[in-house]
């Protein structure tokens, strides 16, 4: 068993120009380096502020295994603090989601704090008259995540003290967060229609790669298109389509449509996939809602944000958007071989009904755990995992369109069926994991 | 089969021996299939969303995916089986009825099998030919918790 804790070379070595080692996907020692180094340091999607419309309310989110609550406080503020008594360590809430009222009480000995974490009052006070609680760090109150960003009410955090900011993390990415909400003619978004969990028996790498391959629809979910195209065979290509296969029929595209579909990638792992257009560009067109954008945005730029449909936009390492239909993805890590996806709908305010129907349609058909078209991907992963642990070849290939000229590069536009987005993912994966180990 | 609650042990015994398109032939035209995301508490389909909401369209691909041999999930194959409680009848009026089955269903397939526990609420419609399905209800127990893939029909 290789250690890598104290071996950044080692580290290293497991990411390659053009390909990567399997141990990235199995070693649970890595996964433990991770959460440190990668989920602890970079800036991870915790919620959606519309979780906590009212003061008081909060939501409970494990990141890079901390956990975590979001909580509203009375001025309007969205604060992120750890889910521990700062007494004995008792969750201060168990559900996933409330409102705590004016403060927290802990269960277990009573201690209160306020919304924001400062601590409120103990029983038998006195009895700390003397001792050095207050210079203790459970004298201080709860402790709270100083690096929070809410940008357009998509709540982000960054654990540790030092590292890059907000901005120059994602830069242009957050484009694809402002085409999402730029939807909405009132320029605002919330959660709704719940959220499906699905438990995956794979690394979570995989499923972010496969978020960014355009090569697996054809033969992986030959069995959802050929079903949708047999069903919906006869219909004129005019006829109106039912969601559903409006939504399952794009996904038999040819290698050509979705290498013609092109991508783009930036520093630190993220990635646009479908910057010309996508599986989702020809949803049917909404006059009234056109109509709408236009009288919110003006003509032009209504236009603009209605004909961007990415495919997905990765915000490296944990978010997935989808501007089109209205739909995230979340990758939660549980371990090496497991891992935890979250698919929400959004609301957009002023929108038709509609567009919340086709955000909750595909979530169901595409990301829920009783899919049509998912089942065929998460077999395969699950497939993948075990695969990697015979012996033999230790690596996985991701030369496809490599070309040496990207290694000095950040931002690149390039064809849609190019691994670049995959390889891309990597280097900030190597940059981030052995950036703690020089320190 | 006049009584509705043999008609509900038909049913499951359709899905546990796989005979997909027999059991496609139980529902009305205007029959689904639903799996509410929160369980017995939710109200419609269209405010919250589901596990699944399937018209007949979206059964029969489902019926006609699971026999493609491309159906790569499917190898091996899932099996399934539903253990009933007796059901009881909830609601009856001219020519239809609400029928409520508590039961555990099990999914298997390889080395894996998962267990899910609920309640089905048949709502039947009497035809020339028989009952046949306006909705299937499946009430799971902790229906929002993260669940691993569930691919035949609960």
């Amino acid at each position: 068993m290789t250690s890598y804790r104290h071996h950044p070379d080692r580290i290293a070595a497991l990411v390659q120009d053009d390909r990567v080692h399997r141990d990235l996907y199995l070693s649970e020692e890595i996964f433990a380096l991770e959460q440190e180094r990668l989920f602890a340091n970079t800036w991870v999607f915790l919620g959606h502020a519309s979780q906590v419309p009212e003061a008081g309310d909060f939501v409970t989110q494990e990141v890079a295994g901390r956990p975590l609550l979001m909580v509203r406080q009375p001025d309007g503020a969205v604060h992120v603090m750890y889910n521990r008594c700062a007494h004995k360590g008792t969750q201060l809430v168990t559900d996933e989601s409330g409102n705590t009222g004016r403060f927290f009480r802990c269960p277990y000995h009573a201690w209160t704090y306020k919304l924001d974490g400062a601590p409120l009052g103990l029983p038998l006070k006195n009895g700390y008259e003397g001792t050095r609680l207050k210079a203790c760090e459970s004298g201080q109150g709860l402790s709270v995540v100083k690096h929070v960003k809410v940008y357009r009410d998509f709540v982000f955090v960054r654990l540790a003290d030092t590292g890059p900011s907000f901005e120059d993390y994602f830069g242009e990415v957050l484009g694809a967060i402002d085409n999402m909400v730029d939807r909405s003619p009132e320029g605002k978004l919330t959660v709704g229609g719940g959220v499906l969990r699905n438990i995956v028996h794979c690394n979570w790498k995989m499923y972010l790669e496969n978020i960014n391959d355009t090569v697996h629809p054809m033969s992986t979910h030959e069995s959802a298109t050929k079903a949708a195209e047999a069903l919906w065979e006869g219909h004129a290509p005019s006829d109106p389509k039912p969601m559903a296969m409006e939504q399952i029929l794009p996904f038999g595209s040819g290698y050509e449509f979705f290498d013609r579909m092109g991508g783009r990638v930036f520093a630190n792992g993220h990635s646009v996939l479908g910057v010309n257009f996508s599986i989702h560009s020809n949803y049917a067109q909404l006059p009234e809602y056109k109509a709408a954008m236009q009288a919110a945005h003006g003509a032009e730029r209504a236009a603009d944000i209605l004909q961007r449909s990415p495919q997905n936009s990765v915000f490296y390492p944990s978010l997935s958007v989808k501007g089109s239909p209205q739909a995230i993805r979340v990758i939660r890590p549980l371990a090496a071989d497991r891992t935890l996806i979250e698919a929400w709908s959004f609301r957009a305010a002023g929108a038709p009904a509609l567009l919340f129907e086709r955000a909750m349609s595909y979530n169901r058909l595409v990301f829920s755990p009783m899919s049509v078209v998912a089942h065929d991907d998460v077999h395969l992963f699950e497939s993948i995992q075990q695969g990697l642990r015979a012996g033999g070849n230790e690596w996985v290939s991701l030369h496809r369109n490599f070309d040496a000229a990207e290694l000095a590069q950040s931002t690149i536009t390039t064809n849609g069926t190019n691994e670049l987005l995959m390889r891309n993912q990597f280097r900030a994966w190597a940059k981030a994991m052995a950036a703690e180990a020089a320190a | 089969m006049n009584d509705p609650r043999d008609f509900v042990a038909h049913e499951a015994a359709l899905l546990d021996e796989r005979r997909f398109d027999d059991w496609l032939a139980l529902f009305a035209e205007d029959g689904h299939y639903w799996v509410p995301l929160r369980g017995a508490a939710q109200a419609d389909p269209f405010s919250h969303n589901s596990l699944a909401y399937e018209d007949r369209l979206l059964l029969q691909l489902r019926v006609d995916r699971l026999k493609s041999p491309r159906a790569h999930s499917q190898h091996p194959a899932s099996h399934s089986q539903h253990v009933l409680q007796p059901s009881r009848i909830e609601e009856e009026s001219d020519g239809e009825v609400r029928v409520r089955t508590p039961f555990l269903y099990v999914e298997a397939r390889g080395e894996s099998q998962i267990l899910l526990s609920g309640t089905a609420r048949h709502h039947l419609v009497r035809t020339a030919s028989g009952w046949a399905i306006r909705q299937k209800r499946i009430d799971l127990l902790n229906a929002a918790r993260a669940l691993p893939a569930i691919q035949l029909f609960i």
